[in-house]
């Protein structure tokens, strides 16, 4: 595999944004993602999220950890700098890359293998710590990159391709979230342009941690049967004519539905999705309603889609550290070291 | 009968959080004050409270601070232990006991002299609460030390004054304490004993502080911005000493805002992670450890390696292997540090073996992990760590600035025709690198764990990896020129001793005690990995050398045996691991016996 860079050809009337910049010079290279994936929606929804926002590319920052989600930050920001660093810790990266530098907008690319099972600590924690980023998992409950086992997001008792049940209950990032008071909480479907690029805009202009869970199909090997399990025998017909190594040339699932609607989606595997998008009159300032809502609803056999919860006056890990404005990683010698008489009264003290 | 001066070991056996480490360390203190020179220890449990301790003090006018086995004077305070602690005087030693019980007839020794003070009933007098009447028999007991060991009175009511300096009404109870303990020594004991204490000159400009706290002032000296760590013995007080000098030599006077960072992480795996993110990002940042730390984190010290992204961390060494003896010192993640991670990995080392070395090694990690960038690991031990030691004072050259390596700036990429990353433009192993941020159009890349080209494009191409790897050791070839030499004593014998850390610290006692055998060694004592020249040069210029360290499997000589072209039989192993400080008998007895059973000629016989 290499390493793909897009021809730098412009279409003359792309619309610039106020900083004189088209959605290309957020670009980043060609993904090597299946056709189809809705990670590459989610890449497409930063791009243009970053556009309309008139940021320079170059303030942003790009991290993740392992695995299919992880690999696209490539495909979006060629002009920032980037960070694939190990499986499941792209939180702690992220907290360190925010801490020496306070500016830059980060973010942070992770998916359910990366987040919700070895990396479950580190993102638990960075909320807590509520760095200044947006955390984004690109959640399609399979493990991808190697080839279709089950990820911890995934529902209890959908089959893998081989058709072997899941026999564990699933981890939900978005009330996981709330439940550990992080101050922006959003669900999101990856198909869903129209819904998700304003999410993203809102979560890196949030102060402190936002988090957005996207859900995004994988049209290679999720095999979940979906929250409503009422489409099963459509996937008995088209399982298995779909050799492991081969993977179908597929149209990128899309959604565009009203708020305070419910829509069905269908799956790569032909399973069902159905998403619920919260109504206009919605109040995402209530962290207990937040978590009802989305739980009651999970009941019923809906994902609830949209911005759940925001915090009105949200504070950062700098606030709470009480850091200088200045970036650290910008302090000079004349700040940072004390010098030689401090030093000689500190050996003083220990005589 | 003779005097002996300022030469004993006193061991005070207590239990622990009873606080008899504060009327310990003001003993320690106060004959160092005296310009006596004193090597200190605690052997504690892994406990918080109610298990057996002890506080060691070795007093020594030749200025030996390696711990030297025998106890010449046993403060014995803690009944649980008792039986083994009068067991372990020297003859002709001392037991200093609270006779306010008596002794136990089969716990009598005739060979020991036994010196009873009634300190419970003495305190029983004086304090109406219990906690007061338990917690100034410490005190009492220091009091009573000050008359039969001649200690300046003055010395030590002058540092109970400073310590409880703004808790004024604890100055008088303690003084009052002290003051009853000496008047009864005074009155009923022979005073003072022959083991005593005079004041000299022997300490000169010399301070008294753990390893750790140096490390923490000195990683504040070092430019540190971001420290990320996760509590674990017996690293915990070095990031808690860079906690408390940051917030005092790093606040900014007009807001009050910090000039740092500290997380403390919810395990070392994200600590490590904080490190390397802020690294990347151009923020001088470090982490502090153990020897299990140092296992979760080798992932991510291979991907530092790989990615080539400055790092700090500092692995204050403890015995292991697993949850070992978590509060007994050993040198035994040599190898795990110096290899840590899968794959072809390796890191610089640097080895400290005093509190000035740890304040020094700190603050130039920095340096030396953003000119290399790379990972630079200290390793010191809970010896040097957490016990006060004797050491240099500090000193900085206020004419020094910090040394950020390749680092571009904006104006450097205007002026580029194209950036690469890995591309090693000077020849030495090293490419320059851009923070995030820099530049609006030029200098961005993706940094990753998996093999790219020059440009920072991910390749599989099996030519890029392999010259990507002979570029990480020409590297590592530059490395050895930047690291601290070795420091040799070479008077052209035909023997040699390497060693590193605290090994350092009984060495001159035990080449002295080698020399009255007639026995002469050359010494080298390795300061960093990779071994600069003068290592491999000692190893070929002697017949003999041998390998002092305080692990079972020799990991010091493993490392010169892998990385130097050199014969590993002529390197001969001495290793102690059984978790107290190394002492220097060990070593005479270890090289002593090669000399006989190898029969090497002794200086006396090669006269004769």
């Amino acid at each position: 595999m290499t390493f793909v860079t897009k021809p730098r050809v412009h279409h003359p009337r792309l619309p610039v944004n106020e900083i004189g910049l088209t959605r290309r010079d957020y670009e980043g290279s060609v993904s090597t993602l299946c056709a189809g994936c809705g990670h590459d929606s989610v890449s497409a929804a930063i791009v243009q999220a970053c556009a309309n926002l008139s940021i320079p590319p170059h303030q942003f920052a790009k991290l993740s950890g392992i695995g299919c989600s992880s690999k696209t930050p490539s495909y979006f920001l060629n002009k920032s700098h980037g960070f694939n660093s190990v499986h499941g810790r792209m939180p702690s990266v992220a907290t360190g890359a925010n801490l020496a530098n306070r500016e830059l907008y980060c973010i942070g690319v992770s998916g359910d293998g990366d987040s919700a099972s070895i990396g479950l600590g580190q993102f638990a924690h960075i909320v807590r710590r509520r760095i200044n980023m947006l955390y984004v998992v690109d959640n399609n409950g399979t493990y991808g990159l190697t080839k279709g086992q089950f990820s911890a997001t995934n529902d209890k008792g959908s089959t893998s391709k081989r058709g072997v049940p899941n026999l564990y209950d699933p981890i939900d990032l978005v009330s996981m979230a709330l439940q550990l008071g992080a101050s922006f909480v959003a669900r999101s479907f990856s198909g869903d342009k129209k819904q998700l690029v304003p999410l993203i805009q809102a979560g890196l202009k949030h102060k402190g941690m936002a988090f957005i869970d996207v859900i995004s199909p994988c049209v290679a090997f999720n095999n979940h049967n979906g929250s409503t399990k009422s489409y099963e025998y459509v996937r008995g017909h088209t399982q298995p004519v779909v050799g492991a190594d081969y993977i179908p040339e597929s149209e990128e699932i899309t959604a565009d539905y009203a708020p305070g609607t419910t829509e069905d989606v269908k799956m790569p595997d032909g399973s069902m999705l159905r998403l619920h998008k919260i109504d206009d009159d919605y109040d995402p300032h209530d962290r207990v309603k937040a978590l009802n809502y989305v739980q009651s609803r999970q009941a019923q056999g809906e994902v609830v889609t949209g911005l759940l919860y925001m915090e009105e006056d949200p504070m950062d890990c700098h606030d709470i550290l009480r850091t200088v404005e200045k970036p650290l990683n910008a302090l000079q010698d004349d700040v940072l070291c004390p010098g030689g008489d401090a030093l000689a009264g500190i050996n003083e003290s220990y005589r | 009968m003779t005097v002996q001066y300022n030469d004993f070991v006193i061991r005070f056996a207590n239990v622990n959080g009873s606080g008899s480490a504060s009327a310990n360390g003001m003993f320690a203190k106060a004959l160092f004050r005296m310009g006596i020179p004193v090597g200190t220890r605690n052997i504690f449990p892994s406990n918080i409270q109610g298990l057996p301790t002890w506080f060691e003090v070795r007093v020594s006018e030749k200025g030996y601070l390696g711990r030297r086995e025998g106890v010449d004077i046993m403060v014995a305070m803690n009944a649980e232990t008792f039986e083994e602690d009068v067991a372990s005087v020297s003859p002709g030693g001392y037991l200093f006991y609270d006779n306010s019980k008596p002794l136990p007839k089969n716990l009598r020794r005739t060979d020991i002299n036994e010196i009873g003070v009634p300190l419970a009933t003495l305190m029983l007098g004086e304090f109406t609460d219990p906690k007061q009447r338990s917690l100034f028999k410490n005190i009492c007991y220091l009091g009573v030390l000050s008359a039969l060991l001649n200690i300046e009175f003055e010395v030590i009511t002058g540092m109970v004054s400073k310590q409880y300096k703004g808790k004024d009404d604890l100055i008088a109870p303690n003084i009052r304490a002290l003051e009853v303990g000496r008047a009864y020594a005074r009155d009923y004991l022979e005073c003072p004993l022959p083991l005593q204490v005079r004041r000299t000159d022997k300490v000169g400009d010399r301070i008294m502080i753990d390893g750790n706290t140096a490390s923490g002032l000195g990683a504040v000296y070092g430019g540190a911005t971001v420290c990320a760590w996760y509590p674990i013995t017996p690293s915990t007080s070095l990031a808690e000493g860079f906690e408390r000098y940051a917030n005092q030599l790093r606040k900014d006077p007009d807001t009050g805002e910090s000039n740092f960072a500290i997380v403390q992480a919810e395990d070392e795996l994200s600590a490590i992670g904080i490190v390397i993110g802020a690294g990347w990002n151009g923020a001088r940042s470090f982490t502090a450890t153990s020897g299990p730390g140092v296992s979760l984190m080798s992932e991510f010290l291979g991907l530092a390696y790989f990615a080539e992204i400055p790092a700090v961390l500092f692995d204050v060494q403890r015995a292991g292997p697993s949850t070992g003896m978590p509060t007994r010192t050993q040198q035994s993640d040599l190898m795990a540090a110096a290899y840590a991670s899968h794959g072809d990995t390796k890191h610089v080392l640097l080895l400290p073996s005093t509190p000035k070395e740890c304040f020094d090694f700190a603050a130039d990690s920095f340096d030396l992990a953003d000119r290399l960038q790379t990972p630079v690991i200290v390793v010191s031990d809970l010896e040097l760590g957490m016990n006060d030691n004797l050491s240099e004072p500090f000193a900085w050259d206020d004419a020094r600035r910090y040394d950020r390596g390749k680092v571009l700036t904006a104006e450097d990429l205007d002026g580029m025709e194209r950036f690469g990353r890995y591309l090693d433009v000077d020849g030495d192993g090293i490419g320059y690198r851009t923070l995030p941020g820099t530049h609006p159009e030029k200098g961005s890349f993706f940094t990753r764990g998996t093999s790219r080209d020059e440009y920072a494009a991910y390749t599989e191409s099996p030519e890029a990896y392999e010259r990507n790897m002979q570029r990480l050791l020409k590297k590592w070839d530059t490395a050895k020129t930047l690291v601290p030499e070795a420091e040799i004593q070479s008077s052209g014998q035909r023997c040699g001793v390497i060693y590193f850390g605290t090994s350092a610290t009984p060495m001159p006692e035990a080449l002295d005690l080698l020399a009255e055998e007639g026995i002469e060694v050359d010494t080298c004592r390795v300061r960093a990995f990779p071994f600069t020249a003068e290592v491999e040069q000692f190893v070929a210029d002697h017949e003999v050398v041998f390998v002092v360290e305080q692990n079972r499997d020799a990991q010091l000589r493993m490392l010169l045996t892998n990385e130097l072209d050199t014969n590993p039989a002529k390197l001969v192993s001495l290793c102690y691991y059984a978790g107290l400080s190394l002492s220097a008998e060990f070593i005479r007895s270890g090289v002593s016996e090669y000399f006989n059973a190898n029969k090497l000629p002794r200086l006396s016989e090669v006269k004769s």
